[in-house]
């Protein structure tokens, strides 16, 4: 029993329906920009590196590097490096970040340690640790020891302020409901100090871990005889080029998926956010 | 009086020291509060009662004179606070909150159990016992943080304008609910609040405090038979009649403040 009039939509669930496919497909959209968005800068360079519009020979193009990615990976040489790599990072982020996790918590809970502490902090951080580099040789040698305390000293630095600056943001509040609810030191610290300064601790170590991909390319091109560092910076004087771009794209790699690991730790560990 | 008394202040003075300007937040502040009394401390924002409230709560240290609280109960906590929406730990569950301060007092498994959802079921949260705070409304975190204070069962409850971030809607559902709770457990409790309505249905009794320095100048007894809503309130001719006493009260005090410093 159809009526003219009734060909206006008269349903909301049609309506709300069609509104709601029009998002999702919105933001599919969204999504494939972001898959897009690499991969149209990949093809680029390499159309404008074989189109001559970019010397060959300081770009040579994706595909190539890709080429030649391969064939270091059948020489067998290329795992070592990027083992070798891996693990300094690793060693080196370890032992900056749970350094840095104490001295921040000592920090932010005890006025007195922040005091004595802060000045200290806030004059050795600007020293970059590469500076440093030739020192950190002579005493820990040419091998992996050097690496990873390079990487410990540039990483420590933003994780102790994060960590500092987290607890001591807390909101007032909710040391006092601690307080009012006869809260011990330890249970202080483990109900209050340490999940309310996690999310700001968090954001310490993600810039952290940015810090020690940085820090393992320059410390192994300076001395190393090992590593993606040394492979980007031999590959360099020989004019390897193709070379030394799978050492910065394997970096550029490493780089973005510590960051996607370390975000879904986060979501993992900030449920409450 | 005929019952005994649960709270006793003597000579309470809490005075701000700043190099400019010093205030004395409360002056010279006497006061019996009887056991199972509910006494609603009304006044001008500024005059000291959130102060009051914060030293019987221990979070503050008189400057000068002391109080003391009745302990009934052998290991029994003296005093919990309900405060403003902050209140609730956003990274706890609803249930943790509720349980806090129970297991901050280690508290056997057991019974902290039974007391958290004993209290979850009363305010209606035991569907929610698993929510972070983040996902509930306003009124729903206030049922946390009242719960959270009827679970430690303490001698004494301070409430610090528990329901001043809510709408109105909310507010007088809450007042009821925390009224049908208070009944069953007949605490002494000590509400601060600036809404004259508010302490006319949860009071038995209305203290005014003026401003700078923070006095007592009123006290107003509400003799309304429990259980109270606020439509009875509403209705009754007398209370019309308190509610512009206390006003016209406030209104002085504000104006008085007001030639002061103006």
């Amino acid at each position: 029993m159809k009526k003219e009039r009734t060909r206006i939509e008269h349903d909301p669930f049609a309506v709300e329906q069609r509104e709601w496919k029009q998002r999702q497909s919105k933001e599919r959209y969204k999504q494939l920009l972001t898959i897009i968005s690499p991969i149209f800068l990949l093809l680029l360079w390499e159309v404008m590196s074989r189109t001559g519009m970019m010397d060959i020979r300081f770009f040579p193009p994706p595909s190539a590097i890709l080429g030649s990615f391969y064939k270091m990976i059948a020489s067998g040489a290329m795992a070592d490096h990027i083992g070798v790599s891996l693990y300094r990072i690793f060693a080196g982020f370890l032992a900056g970040v749970i350094p840095g996790i104490i001295v921040g918590l000592l920090m932010g809970l005890y006025s007195p340690i922040r005091h004595f502490v802060q000045p200290i902090v806030m004059a050795l951080m600007p020293i970059p640790t590469l500076a440093l580099l030739p020192i950190i040789i002579i005493l820990f040698g040419i091998g992996d020891l050097s690496k990873v305390v390079t990487i410990a000293g540039s990483v420590f630095f933003p994780v102790v302020i994060n960590t500092a600056a987290g607890v001591l943001n807390i909101d007032r509040i909710y040391l006092d409901v601690a307080n009012n609810y006869g809260a011990g030191k330890v249970q202080f610290f483990f109900k209050i100090a340490l999940p309310g300064a996690l999310p700001v601790m968090l954001e310490g170590i993600q810039m952290g871990q940015a810090i020690a991909l940085l820090t393992i390319v320059a410390a192994e091109m300076m001395g190393a005889t090992s590593g993606i560092g040394y492979l980007i910076w031999t590959s360099y004087k020989a004019f390897l080029l193709k070379d030394m771009y799978v050492g910065l794209i394997l970096i550029s790699f490493f780089g973005y998926l510590f960051s996607l690991l370390l975000r879904s730790l986060q979501k993992k560990l900030l449920p409450w956010r | 009086m005929s019952k005994e008394s649960k709270i006793e202040i003597r000579n309470l003075t809490k005075a701000f020291y700043k190099k400019q300007a010093s205030v004395t937040a409360l002056d010279d502040i006497s006061l019996t509060i009887e056991d199972g009394e509910f006494v609603c401390i009304v006044g001008p924002s500024g005059c000291g009662k959130t102060t009051l409230l914060r030293i019987l709560a221990g979070l503050e240290q008189p400057s000068v004179g002391d109080f003391e609280i009745h302990s009934e109960m052998e290991g029994r906590p003296l005093q919990s606070m309900v405060f403003q929406e902050r209140g609730v730990i956003p990274w706890l569950t609803v249930k943790e909150n509720v349980a806090f301060g129970l297991k901050m007092r280690r508290m056997p498994k057991a019974h902290i159990k039974e007391r958290t959802d004993y209290y979850l079921k009363k305010t209606g949260l035991d569907r929610f016992s698993h929510l972070y705070p983040k996902e509930l409304s306003g009124g729903m975190k206030q049922r946390v943080s009242i719960a959270r204070a009827f679970a430690n069962d303490p001698e004494i409850l301070l409430m610090d304008e528990p329901f001043a971030a809510l709408d109105e809607q909310n507010k007088f559902i809450l007042q009821e609910e925390l009224l049908s709770i208070w009944a069953e457990t007949k605490k002494t409790v000590v509400f601060i609040t600036h809404s004259i309505d508010e302490a006319l249905l949860l009071g038995d009794r209305i203290l005014l405090m003026s401003a700078q320095p923070g006095k007592i100048i009123e006290q107003i007894h509400i003799d309304t038979p429990r259980p109270r809503t606020i439509e009875d309130i509403r209705k009754d001719p007398i209370m019309a009649g308190k509610f512009v006493d206390i006003w016209t009260h406030l209104q002085h005090e504000v104006q008085l403040s007001r030639k002061e410093y103006g």
